[in-house]
């Protein structure tokens, strides 16, 4: 297929300015969170955010280039390879924290439950789009999906990385439910699940369910979660209307933030900026998913529409239980806030759903 | 078209499906809007206030370590209170100024104030940095009175290590000290933090996770001083698990206070489980200086004293086990087949072999004997002639089914495996091959073999017990506090001496003679209402020349070393020891009697403890 004109025309570049403004923003505040404290030792961590967006562009060129029909056509492929690459994290992975997340290829390492959402998203958008139909997905039609999502699922709980696997979990219910559910599989799937919840309850080792309360509860633990969360809120609220003003963040400051650079970056930029700063930057994340959900709309195929609903859908939980989480709303997780915290997997993987938003919207009006 | 009857999708149907996902989106939007809303601008104010001073802090609530207990349930060591002086520098402000009047009331010096602040400087922020601990009487009260000129001075009370007996069991009991950065890195302590206290030797090493519990912690808020406001969270510690060691606090006295100021080491074992009785180091350390840091000068003096007081001889010195060894080159020429009951050789004081001679302890030689005659006067010429006959590997393959030239698997660190030669042992090690006169020195324990007091007490056991080697064990049991009485720790056995029955009792008979006949290397310590079994042995520490007079007196230093390898009652019996005593001779003279100490101790608790008399004996009549 020669490359179309028209594609150039067409290109979204709102959606890039939005991108770029949030990236603008997070290497910002990376740069408050790591020099605010004179005795840190990652000073140089905005510049290598920078080459990760500098990455990352191309990741989002790439991504964007070849139409998403064709990168359909080829999902299976690349799915079978980040499942394997999955499969060898649990077998020779690096440890870091008391998990095994880390794949070491050569000098770099990959984190591959990062591009296993997209490879996800892509597999069941494909599918939905050849089987949608106005009544609603059946229990027995919803095999293949749940097998699509349920085998990294599985994978990534025996990392183990609860909040990547719930998130994967939320993206893929998402899409199912965008695409209808059938009314009294809906209700049986409730049911089932009203079920056996207690009896999984009842079958957990006690160190099991304290983790999972303490995941739902950070109160629980509060020496721990429950400390980083005091202290989160506290960096957040004391930033009242204005904000203490730019690398002016106390509680930043003297590190009493915990990871202030990856999960707790909201923190930092809601105590510098205020009111004013944080529901600019929460605006600024609203825009940016309903433009997603307009580049689906303004789809005329429903694997584009799928596929877009499903990227939005994806950037829209990370936003949301990353700062629900940091003021105190949702559980403790490691999940990134897209294109604002630090973190290469992150940032490539958002840049990608960046360029197939992208990719959907310029080929809105061809017909192969 | 199998699903023609279902209405196909169409772009208003999308349409529909989107303007719901977009009403989602905007809810989720409107409650993170009015989170933020809630946190900043109405509870802002609140929040700035807190922000201020940092004043949420973590404090840190250690778990009182557990309590060491003996067997009968007699203290060992506990935890006493302790002032530690600590400061956090980001409430000591202006910091000089504080600095200043700390050094003034409390007596540190300045300089070490301020190096001690900038080696922590790396550590979170809100964890005050230890200073002193310990603090006495006077220095508390002068710190005390004065708390208002000194803001982020803390005074934090916590446990401190005592070993009550002092140096008593010193090598068992082990030390605490700082962890340190290897044991921080290497993962298998998680949730230790640098300046935490770990287990350095010893029971206190082994139990490590048992004795320490959990530590737990508190959010508090405090005021611009750095003093506590207000207590928000607890969670409490879980104290560490208190013990019981298998020592009985009683017998490893009398088995101390026998061996003197000698050097040396005795172990007490139960026969029927491993448990360890009694392990005597001599001589031995005060775990107590370790408990503040030791000082260098404490440090040294333990260090460059020739008689190696850190050491564990129990479990660290490899010593020949010289006629000891008989035990074993009996139980393999028995169960071989080279000899057996009818067997006698004779004994003129001395042996040829190739072109050298062999001597026997008793120079005007034993004449005629069987095997038990020969084990009870430990005649060299007949386990020479056994040991020939064996050959060093068969007889390795024996020792090694003992136990012995192998870890015993006790619970402390750093115990050595001693050494049990074999022919291809030499030739890798020294690249020359096997002589066979050296098998004669092998048959009598001499030679290359070495092993340890502990692995000679193991093999005692098992000789008295019918055979079965254990693991010694340190732990009878884990205290279950409010749960029940303190559960044993099952025994644990590590395998069988491979003889018959019959050969197994000719050889307890032997032992049985070498205290109870009237020519048994041992008589001297028999008793009138308990049976005890037996082994004397004097390993050469010197190897005299040719036909040197072997009761010419040599130097100290050079003295042979005295074993004793015994169990007591020779039936079923409850006890097995073994002692060495360094230099001290003759096993019969030096050593048997501290062993007889230890027996009767434990077998009758209610008789007054005698003293050990080590009697000197004219050097002609001084039998191994």
């Amino acid at each position: 297929m020669m490359f179309d004109r028209r594609l150039i025309q067409n290109f979204d570049w709102g959606l890039m300015a939005a991108v770029t403004l949030l990236a603008l923003v997070g290497v910002l505040t990376l740069y408050s969170a790591v020099n605010a404290d004179p005795a840190a030792h990652q000073r140089s961590l905005h510049t290598k955010q920078m080459i990760w967006f500098a990455m990352g562009l191309g990741a989002m060129a790439m991504s964007l280039t070849i139409s998403y029909k064709t990168l359909g056509r080829w999902a299976p492929i690349l799915y079978g390879l980040v499942v394997a690459m999955l499969v060898a994290v649990l077998v020779v992975g690096k440890f870091a924290g008391g998990s095994q997340r880390w794949l070491l290829i050569g000098p770099i390492s990959v984190q591959p439950s990062e591009p296993i959402k997209i490879c996800v998203v892509i597999m069941l958008a494909r599918h939905y789009a050849k089987e949608v139909t106005t009544r609603g997905f059946r229990l027995r039609e919803l095999a293949w999906p749940m097998a699509i999502t349920g085998l990294p699922f599985v994978l990534i709980v025996r990392q183990p990385d609860l909040g990547t696997a719930m998130l994967l979990l939320l993206i893929a219910v998402s899409m199912t439910v965008f695409v209808k559910i059938e009314r009294r599989t809906a209700l049986k799937i409730i049911a089932f699940g009203t079920v056996m919840a207690p009896l999984v309850w009842f079958f957990l080792k006690g160190y099991q369910k304290q983790r999972i309360l303490t995941f739902l509860d950070p109160g629980r633990d509060p020496l721990g979660a429950g400390y980083h969360i005091i202290q989160s809120k506290i960096a957040i609220g004391s930033g009242m209307l204005t904000g203490k003003g730019y690398l002016k963040g106390t509680q930043n400051a003297l590190s009493f933030l915990p990871e202030q650079h990856t999960d707790f970056i909201f923190s930092v930029l809601a105590e510098e900026w205020g009111f004013a700063g944080s529901a600019l930057l929460l605006m600024l994340f609203l825009l940016l998913i309903l433009w997603g959900l307009k580049v689906a709309a303004d789809s005329r195929d429903p694997f584009g529409i799928i596929l877009a609903v499903g990227v939005t859908a994806m950037i829209f939980w990370q936003v949301v239980i990353n700062i629900g989480m940091v003021m105190g709303l949702m559980p403790v997780v490691g999940v990134p806030l897209p294109f604002v915290s630090y973190g290469g997997s992150s940032v490539m993987s958002m840049m990608v759903c960046a360029g197939l938003l992208i990719n959907v919207r310029m080929r809105r009006f061809l017909v192969e | 078209m199998p699903r023609n009857y279902l209405k196909t999708a169409d772009h208003e149907w999308y349409r529909q499906r989107i303007n719901l996902a977009v009403g989602i989106v905007l809810a989720a939007f409107l409650i993170l809007l009015l989170r933020l809303f809630y946190l900043q601008l109405i509870e802002g104010q609140e929040f700035r206030r807190l922000s201020e001073n940092n004043c949420i802090r973590l404090q840190s609530i250690d778990p009182p370590r557990g309590l060491i207990f003996d067997r009968h349930g007699r203290l060992l060591v506990d935890n006493r209170a302790s002032f530690d002086l600590s400061i956090n520098p980001r409430d000591a402000r202006p910091l000089d100024q504080t600095l200043g009047r700390l050094a003034c009331f409390s007596g540190l010096d300045l300089s070490q104030i301020q190096s001690q602040i900038t080696r922590h400087r790396q550590q979170a922020a809100y964890r005050p940095i230890p200073l002193r601990r310990d603090m006495n009487r006077d220095a508390l009260a002068a710190i005390e009175a004065r708390r208002y000129d000194l803001p982020g001075v803390v005074v934090e009370v916590r446990a401190r290590r005592h070993y009550l007996y002092g140096e008593s069991a010193g090598h068992l009991l082990g030390y605490l000290g700082e962890v340190d950065a290897d044991e921080l890195a290497g993962g298998k302590y998680p949730g230790y933090r640098s300046g935490d206290f770990i287990g350095k030797t010893g029971a206190e090493k082994a139990f490590e996770t048992l004795l320490r519990g959990e530590r737990g912690g508190r959010q508090v808020e405090v005021d611009a001083r750095g003093q506590v406001v207000r207590v928000l969270r607890t969670v409490d510690a879980v104290p560490g698990r208190n013990l019981r060691l298998s020592i009985d606090q009683r017998l490893q006295a009398v088995a101390e206070s026998a061996l003197g100021t000698h050097t040396g080491a005795v172990v007490a074992l139960d026969p029927n489980t491993g448990q360890v009785l009694a392990m005597v180091s001599q001589p031995s350390f005060d775990p107590n200086l370790f408990v503040g840091g030791i000082s260098r000068a404490d440090w040294q003096d333990l260090i460059s004293n020739p008689k190696r007081p850190m050491e564990n001889k129990a479990i660290q010195a490899e010593y020949p086990p010289a006629s000891l060894y008989k035990v074993v080159t009996a139980l393999a020429g028995l169960q071989e087949g080279v000899v057996d009951a009818h067997t006698r050789i004779s004994c003129a004081g001395q042996m040829s072999f190739g072109n050298r001679v062999y001597r026997c302890w008793k120079k005007g030689g034993h004449g005629q004997l069987n095997i038990l005659e020969a084990i009870s006067q430990s005649c060299d010429v007949f386990f020479y002639q056994t040991g020939i006959k064996l050959g060093v590997d068969r007889l390795a393959w024996y020792a090694r089914a003992c136990g012995l030239g192998a870890l015993t698997g006790v619970d402390l660190d750093h115990e050595q495996a001693g050494l049990i030669p074999t022919a291809a042992w030499k030739q890798g090690r020294f690249g020359v091959p096997w002589q066979r006169g050296e098998t004669l020195s092998i048959a009598i324990g001499q030679g290359f073999n070495l092993v340890t007091p502990l692995q000679m007490a193991v093999l005692m056991a098992a000789v008295g017990n019918g055979g079965t080697l254990y693991r010694p064990q340190l732990l009878y049991g884990v205290d279950r506090g409010q749960d029940g009485p303190v559960e044993p720790v099952p025994a644990a056995v590590t395998g069988k001496i491979p003889v018959g029955e019959q050969v197994l009792a000719m050889v307890q008979e032997g032992l049985f003679r070498v205290v109870q006949s009237e020519r048994g290397t041992a008589r001297r310590i028999r008793l009138d209402d308990v049976a005890i079994s037996g082994k004397t042995g004097t390993a050469q520490v010197f190897s005299r020349k040719g036909d040197a007079d072997r009761n010419a007196p040599v130097a100290d230093h050079l003295k042979d070393h005295a074993w004793f390898g015994a169990y007591a009652p020779s039936q079923n019996p409850q006890i097995a020891v073994a002692v060495v005593v360094e230099h001290g001779e003759s096993g019969s003279s030096a050593a048997a009697p501290v062993a007889k100490a230890v027996i009767q101790a434990y077998l009758k608790p209610d008789d007054p403890v005698a003293p050990v008399e080590m009697v000197s004996v004219d050097p002609a009549e001084n039998e191994e």
